[in-house]
């Protein structure tokens, strides 16, 4: 993670977003309409698991777009969030997926709906 | 601006001298890749520490000149 900039507003956000929610895709578009192949993919297996999540509509402000970018010194989005810890974007999302190694880690972590 | 994929193999090699590495136009468009990278410099590492990594090669241009490049690392079996 990268060190906390005194008084950014939009860190304050992404904080507390991943620190409020188990499960956080930041994604361009909304769930129920991706804006982006990469997005809808990552949605599509969330779905699949059955975890609840919450996403977060980068394309609502660019400070948000770029801010989540130093957040978690990843420079594209999609970008999953667990726990508060970042997973990984697309392709470890997808990754993980087919290893079946995602929805151990998510039913570990309590977030996969019984 | 897309970015060749003899340019693209060429700053990757660069990053990772070591490595295996193998790149696919996705799209034919210079603007979708797709990168495996085995290199001794992945050993150890979670994946996204991996990722981190080939970005920092890329030096800003991943988002930026570079709109996808899916990745694939892995240290030496």
């Amino acid at each position: 993670m990268t060190e906390t900039t005194a008084a950014d507003p939009i860190h304050d956000f992404i904080a507390s977003a991943v620190a409020d929610h188990p499960v956080v895709l930041f994604m361009k578009g909304v769930p129920e309409q991706p804006q982006c192949g990469f997005s809808a993919v990552c949605v599509q297996i969330l779905d699949h698991l059955g975890a609840d999540f919450v996403g977060v509509n980068v394309l609502q402000s660019d400070e948000l777009r770029q801010g989540i970018k130093a957040f978690s010194d990843w420079p594209t989005i999609p970008q999953l969030y667990v726990k508060g810890e970042f997973v990984g974007g697309a392709d470890i999302v997808r990754e993980m997926f087919q290893s079946g190694e995602l929805k151990t880690m998510l039913a570990e972590q309590g977030v996969l709906e019984a | 601006m897309p970015i060749a994929q003899a340019q693209l193999e060429a700053i990757l090699r660069d990053g990772f001298p070591d490595a295996q590495i193998t790149i696919e136009d996705l799209a034919g468009d210079g603007d979708h890749y797709k990168a495996r990278i085995v290199s001794e410099a992945f050993k150890g590492l979670p994946r996204v520490r991996q990722h981190q990594l080939v970005y920092a090669a890329l030096k800003g241009r991943m988002g930026g000149e570079l709109h996808a490049l899916a990745l694939e690392t892995a240290a030496p079996a």
